[in-house]
């Protein structure tokens, strides 16, 4: 009963002396030291990728080290796997090293949201890349401009189609930024034209999903000139559905993969809006140097798609 | 000038190997890294193994019990969506921890009887349990990821113990105080020893070897479960994709830290120092700016060596 007694004082002891602040929270003159690489030599700046197993990634990456070296800075590359634990980690092995700025493209957007607390609490400041956090304030985000890309595809079948023509929409997972941005770009340019949305449903970006989303729609609506995926898997689903019907539908995609490229090339799609890791890598250096320099920097910054047809 | 004896240089060796490797890596990392040495770096790597430690001592003891358990990684997974389901369905802490807990002494429980009781090769057992969690998990997390907002529940995994000590390493240590005990100072470590020293000898001395075996993954289990709720609430989430890939670092902790694969041999105190040994690798590697692809190579031949050096007794 005694060590029972004990050992439960022991443990309101303990909870009692539990917090969420760090050593470093209390004391700000530590944490004005941090960041201090920049005053000693070449800055540094920490990017922490999502993955190295997608090559839209390793585009993103090949940008970044480009422009660091363009712009004298180094880089310093962590890969999570994929893994928003290991992610946390070089987050933090990067505040350790005390780079002063942080590129982050987070794996997941839920998970991350802990670490960027911590490096801002160190001074570091940080840009997300292509995916953002939900839970805490970054100095700013990059990614690609989906309303921008949804009007392009609009604005090509507009073209292709000479302004009249039913389109069906084949929309991502529900909810998704992506899904949302690029379905309001593309609707709302629809509308101003003599085209016609007929149907419109989600395929939650998945091939096999946009295969039997599209044979369903095409039941029903024998009269279409057009499909538009919001991603290049629903889009080559689109092209499978077609296949055997002996009638020419122009299928547009979004991203740019390499499979939806080849498919643009051997012209089973007609075109894709493909996204620019490049640029979104050499974007987030640049923004970099500017935090460094202390200059202002946008909260926000939208890179351009690009259009890509056979041609 | 006499030969060196290896079979009595080796044994000791393979034990102090271990450490001697991390104290050569912690002087090169000195070295090498101005911002290596520091208390918050330490305490900061401390707690990035802190996941690993604990499914690793669970590990520890099926291996020196002459078994494997692949399953972990998904029973983190799962033990961690289910707690994060109950924390987000409005449960408090308590329900939500202690239903993650009991989860995974079960589903440890059910390796252990696939094992003594259904005769199954624990590698082709806990591959199964591994597929199947894996399933249930994607499942019930419908493949995203579940918020888990809980002011209480984040201080598992973010807290500290008096604004210095983050609460993971805390766990850590305790966990490795009690498995220090139940491995030396009980009768269960000693039957576990003895089964994977010599089952049949065991069994024919008086130990109950099915129940010792369901005992035994059940305690990889509910660590591997510990593991993972610190884990979910480390990342304000429980992810559908969680600790994949853990099991294989979990094992090369255990080897590391000189515990023979083969069963029978071994302490626990070798895998935390394997722990540490990846764990400082891992963090040093990214402090010199080292790309992940030489990290992974670089862990690989660490590995190799201290299964080479398990090969020479």
């Amino acid at each position: 009963m005694r060590t029972l007694n004990f050992l439960t004082a022991a443990a309101v002891v303990l909870l009692s002396a539990c917090s969420q602040q760090g050593p470093g929270d209390t004391s700000p003159a530590a944490a004005a030291t941090a960041g201090g690489n920049a005053a000693s030599g070449t800055p540094v700046i920490g990017l922490a990728l999502s993955t190295q197993n997608n090559p839209f990634f390793v585009e993103l990456k090949d940008g970044a080290q480009k422009a660091a070296k363009d712009a004298g800075v180094r880089l310093v590359v962590v890969d999570a796997q994929d893994d928003p634990a290991r992610q946390i980690s070089s987050v933090e092995d990067l505040i350790q090293k005390r780079v002063s700025v942080i590129l982050l493209n987070p794996t997941d957007s839920s998970a991350l949201a802990g670490a960027v607390q911590s490096a801002q609490r160190a001074n570091i400041p940080v840009v997300t890349l292509d995916r953002g956090v939900d839970g805490a304030e970054v100095a700013s985000h990059i990614a690609s401009d989906n309303v921008a890309g949804g009007k392009m595809a609009a604005d090509y079948l507009d073209k292709a189609l000479g302004g009249k023509g039913n389109i069906i929409e084949l929309q991502g997972v529900a909810g998704t930024s992506a899904s949302r941005e690029r379905g309001q770009g593309f609707d709302d340019a629809v509308a101003a034209t003599g085209m016609k949305i007929v149907a419109k449903q989600p395929a939650n970006f998945d091939r096999a999903q946009g295969l039997s989303v599209s044979e369903n729609l095409l039941q029903g609506h024998a009269d279409v000139q057009a499909i538009f995926a919001q991603n290049d898997e629903m889009a080559l689903g689109a092209v499978q559905a077609l296949t055997g019907k002996n009638k020419k539908v122009l299928v547009v995609g979004f991203d740019g993969t390499p499979d939806g490229k080849a498919a643009v090339q051997n012209g089973s799609m007609a075109a894709t809006v493909a996204q620019q890791p490049e640029e979104i890598g050499r974007l987030g250096v640049e923004t970099a140097k500017k935090l460094i320099d202390k200059q202002p920097v946008e909260k926000s910054i939208a890179v351009p798609l690009k259009l890509l047809t056979k041609e | 000038m006499t030969r060196v004896n290896w079979n009595r240089v080796a044994p000791l060796l393979q034990r102090l190997g271990s450490v001697i490797g991390l104290l050569l890596l912690f002087i090169v990392l000195s070295v090498l890294s101005p911002d290596f040495l520091s208390a918050s770096n330490l305490l900061s790597v401390l707690r990035q193994i802190s996941v690993n430690a604990l499914i690793a001592f669970g590990m520890t003891f099926v291996i020196l019990a002459g078994g494997i358990d692949l399953s972990v990684g998904a029973i983190l997974a799962f033990t961690g969506a289910i707690t994060g389901g109950l924390l987000a369905a409005g449960h408090g802490v308590t329900v939500a921890v202690g239903a993650g807990l009991g989860l995974g002494l079960l589903l440890g429980m059910v390796n252990g009887v696939l094992v003594s009781w259904g005769r199954v090769a624990p590698f082709i057992a806990t591959l199964g349990t591994l597929t199947l969690l894996r399933g249930l998990t994607l499942v019930y997390t419908q493949g995203t990821p579940i918020a888990a907002p809980n002011q209480g529940f984040a201080l598992l995994g973010k807290g500290y113990l008096f604004h210095l000590v983050p609460l993971p390493v805390v766990l850590m240590f305790a966990a490795f105080g009690v498995c220090g005990f139940l491995l030396r100072g009980t009768v269960f470590g000693r039957h576990v020893m003895a089964i994977g020293g010599n089952e049949e000898a065991a069994r024919l001395s008086g130990v109950r070897i099915a129940p010792m075996k369901l005992a035994i993954y059940g305690l990889s289990g509910l660590l591997s479960a510990f593991a993972g709720i610190v884990l979910t609430s480390r990342l304000d989430s429980a992810q559908p994709t969680a600790g994949v890939g853990y099991e294989l670092d979990a094992i090369a902790a255990v080897v590391l830290g000189g515990t023979s694969l083969s069963g029978g041999r071994g302490w626990l105190f070798g895998t935390l120092v394997g722990a540490l040994l990846i764990g400082f690798l891992n963090n040093g590697l990214n402090l010199l700016g080292v790309s992940s692809f030489y990290q992974q190579v670089v862990k690989g031949i660490v590995i190799l060596i201290a299964v080479l050096l398990d090969r020479r007794k």
